[in-house]
């Protein structure tokens, strides 16, 4: 098969940009035109005289993917060229769940067909490792670190999923880089779904998250494993196909594996913010039916 | 206005200026419109709007965005697949876009947007002056400055044909006053479709998104290679100078109409005083010079079309013989109380032989009322400066001093 993003880019070792935007582009076909918000995607795969990209690709402002991927799509059907090409937005979760979520809510209103896919590693890693609205509870990050009286960001995830699955989009479904076909046909459903579609991924940051480069694919298996990152597929709003996890591992698990959550193993009354993580995976666990 | 003979009256029609731009728009065939409504654009919009309604612009499409950022973002999607854009804003509005406007000139896409000229707040003021246009100056945008509705309505067509020039590719803000061309009904020719086909071919881009020729667009650019990006935009904005000046020319040719190239002249052929402005004061100041000419004042006026790029050349050959140059902008840099217009014609005249002196005044902030009597004001102002030169070299007009 044809790489439509090619080697050499400057990811980092155990990227997860690449490997998420690979699954993508393996999904959505080479039939496609892509659309990058400002990122570590965009910055790495696009020193200028070079490229990764063996689709059309480009790239505007940090908040605007979903309104330009709006206007190549009207472009096209305007000139009559639309055809099947497909048109496919990547952004991180701080071009997706904060910057942009103004321009992707419009465009998902207006019905434009597209994908857009986001890139979850739960911060704003170009530019150091920021807490974004994307950021779990209890993760430290450098805008949201761990100190003598406090264990972190203080808030959950927000939902993104179902804030896309309201504006009424026929299909919504979470991802994991650890499940890389279930990926790649949840992406070609998406584009092959008319309408605006949306497909979140869970991606596991090497440098952001503090593991091994080796580890991205274990560490997104178990938050998975944990509850912590439920994988479905909606359709038109209902969950329409969950993948069961069988007996769930314990948060722990998956906490341990990142120096973001270190602190939660040193600090006093760490236990009891372990517990307040246990009880996000359970009612996960519970309201999926994973 | 010059016009070849009388302007055809059978084909005149009265209707408001946002119907005529909006018309001239609809000729140009654009394929993507999109645009967020905003007092005093809306009339531009809503006439767009009804023309896709009724099947009157064919192969195009109109996207009803959620922001100003997104309008003029969805249409960078829009041009990098080929597709000719369209846009219009004011004020608030064109200052949200502030981030896209760099981003549209520095992808060199031949977006037209008219700019329907409004003040900026706080305070809120929904009426007419240039802050808005003036503030994106250094965004890489051509900006045109309209005098009344015709104008409006066929530099929009003149717009489209130098953005989509090869030697040009930038995007251009055919500006307008608000209310006071924007809501105003007269007499105009709409264009024709015919004419307008012949003088605007179908836009052929040079490289445009394709699946089947993969390449990509907004890359990053690092210090080897970010200046010669900026420089190759300078020099974009160079050839359009010439370009402005072609698209008028041919635009008389074929439709008999012309208001000036870069820049246009009236009665500075002998003038002692030489005003200088854009937009609609120019009418108001066409008025005044022929009331004190029949007096024996020697006054003529340089209109500037051209804001950016900036007619430098244009405008020192102009006012080469003047004994006193006043600049009248409607917009201010705080800190500095000078008008942008003000300030670059001295900055353009400083190492030159003529020290002719300037004044600048800053008008109409607003939309307060800009009369005759006023323009006489800084003409007999003007008259004291040549005799006993500057006291006030720039200053507020009409500041209501009682309730400060």
């Amino acid at each position: 098969m044809k790489h439509l993003l090619v080697s050499g880019h400057r990811g980092c070792a155990g990227c997860c940009d690449a490997m998420a935007t690979k699954f993508t582009l393996m999904g959505a076909g080479e039939d496609c035109i892509v659309v990058s918000p400002t990122g570590c995607l965009e910055v790495m795969t696009t020193p200028f005289p070079e490229t990764s990209w063996n689709v059309p690709w480009i790239h505007s402002l940090f908040e605007n993917a979903a309104a330009v991927a709006s206007g190549i799509e009207a472009a096209l059907k305007a000139m009559g060229k639309k055809g099947n090409t497909k048109v496919v937005a990547i952004g991180g979760d701080g071009a997706t769940m904060d910057i942009g979520l103004q321009a992707i809510s419009g465009a998902f209103e207006r019905g434009h067909d597209f994908t857009y896919v986001c890139i979850d590693n739960e911060a704003y890693m170009n530019t150091g490792v920021q807490r974004s609205s994307g950021t779990p509870f209890n993760a430290s990050t450098t805008t949201s670190p761990a100190g003598k009286v406090s264990f972190g960001n203080q808030r959950p995830k927000k939902n993104m999923p179902a804030i896309i699955a309201a504006h009424g989009s026929p299909y919504v479904a979470t991802t994991s880089l650890a499940y890389g076909k279930d990926m790649i046909a949840k992406v070609k459903k998406a584009t092959e779904t008319p309408g605006p579609t949306y497909v979140h991924c869970h991606a596991p940051c090497t440098t952001g998250w503090g593991f091994d480069t080796s580890k991205t694919v274990e560490v997104a298996r178990m938050a998975v494993k944990t509850g912590l990152w439920p994988l479905f597929e909606m359709e038109n709003g209902e969950i329409t196909k969950v993948r069961k996890i069988g007996t769930p591992s314990p948060v722990e698990d998956y906490l341990k594996m990142q120096s973001r959550f270190k602190h939660l193993f040193s600090k006093e009354g760490g236990a009891e913010e372990i517990a307040k993580i246990q009880a996000i995976a359970d009612k996960n666990i519970e309201q999926y039916g994973l | 206005m010059v016009t070849k003979g009388k302007l055809e009256m059978e084909k005149m029609v009265v209707v408001e200026g946002s119907y005529a731009v909006a018309h001239a728009v609809k000729v140009c065939r654009p394929n993507v419109i999109s645009a967020y409504p905003i007092t005093p654009q809306t009339h531009i919009v809503e006439g767009l709007s009804q023309f896709i309604a009724d099947g009157e612009i064919q192969n195009c499409e109109y996207i009803n965005v959620e922001s100003e950022f997104s309008a003029l973002s969805a249409l960078v999607g829009s041009s990098a697949v080929g597709a000719r854009c369209y846009s219009a804003t004011t004020s608030q509005g064109l200052e949200l876009m502030h981030e896209v406007l760099f981003n549209v000139s520095g992808m060199r896409m031949p977006i037209v947007m008219t700019v329907v000229n409004r003040a900026v707040s706080a305070p809120i003021n929904i009426w007419n002056d240039h802050q808005d246009a003036i503030s994106q100056r250094d965004t890489g945008w051509i900006q045109l400055y309209a005098e009344d509705l015709q104008e409006a309505a066929d530099m929009t067509a003149q717009a489209f044909k130098i953005a989509e020039d090869e030697e040009v590719l930038m995007p251009v803000m055919v500006c307008m006053d608000g209310f006071i061309l924007s809501h105003v009904y007269e007499p105009v020719v709409l264009l024709e479709q015919e004419l307008t086909d012949e003088y605007l071919p179908t836009y052929k881009p040079l490289n445009i998104l394709d699946p089947k020729k993969p390449m990509s667009f907004g890359t990053l650019a690092d210090p080897n290679y970010y200046t010669e990006f900026r420089y190759l935009q300078q020099k974009a904005m160079e050839n359009a100078l010439k370009k402005i000046e072609d698209a008028a020319n041919e635009f008389y040719d074929m439709f008999g109409r012309y208001y000036g190239g870069l820049t246009d002249k009236y009665q500075t052929g002998d003038a002692d005083i030489i005003l200088v402005a854009m937009g609609s004061i120019v009418g108001t100041i066409k008025d005044t010079i022929d009331k004190l000419r029949q007096k024996g004042v020697k006054v003529g006026l340089l209109k500037v079309r051209s804001f950016r790029p900036f007619p430098a050349e244009a405008i020192k050959e102009a006012i080469k013989d003047a004994k006193v140059v006043a600049v009248l902008d409607k917009n201010i840099s705080l800190g500095l109380n000078e008008g942008a217009l003000f300030t670059e014609i001295k900055s353009c005249l400083y190492n030159t032989e003529n020290r002719v002196p300037v004044v600048g005044y800053m008008i109409g902030h607003g939309g307060r009322d800009i009369r005759m009597s006023t323009i006489e004001n800084i003409i007999s102002e003007a008259q004291e400066v040549m005799e006993s030169g500057i006291r006030k070299e720039s200053q507020f007009t009409d500041v209501r001093e009682e309730i400060l």
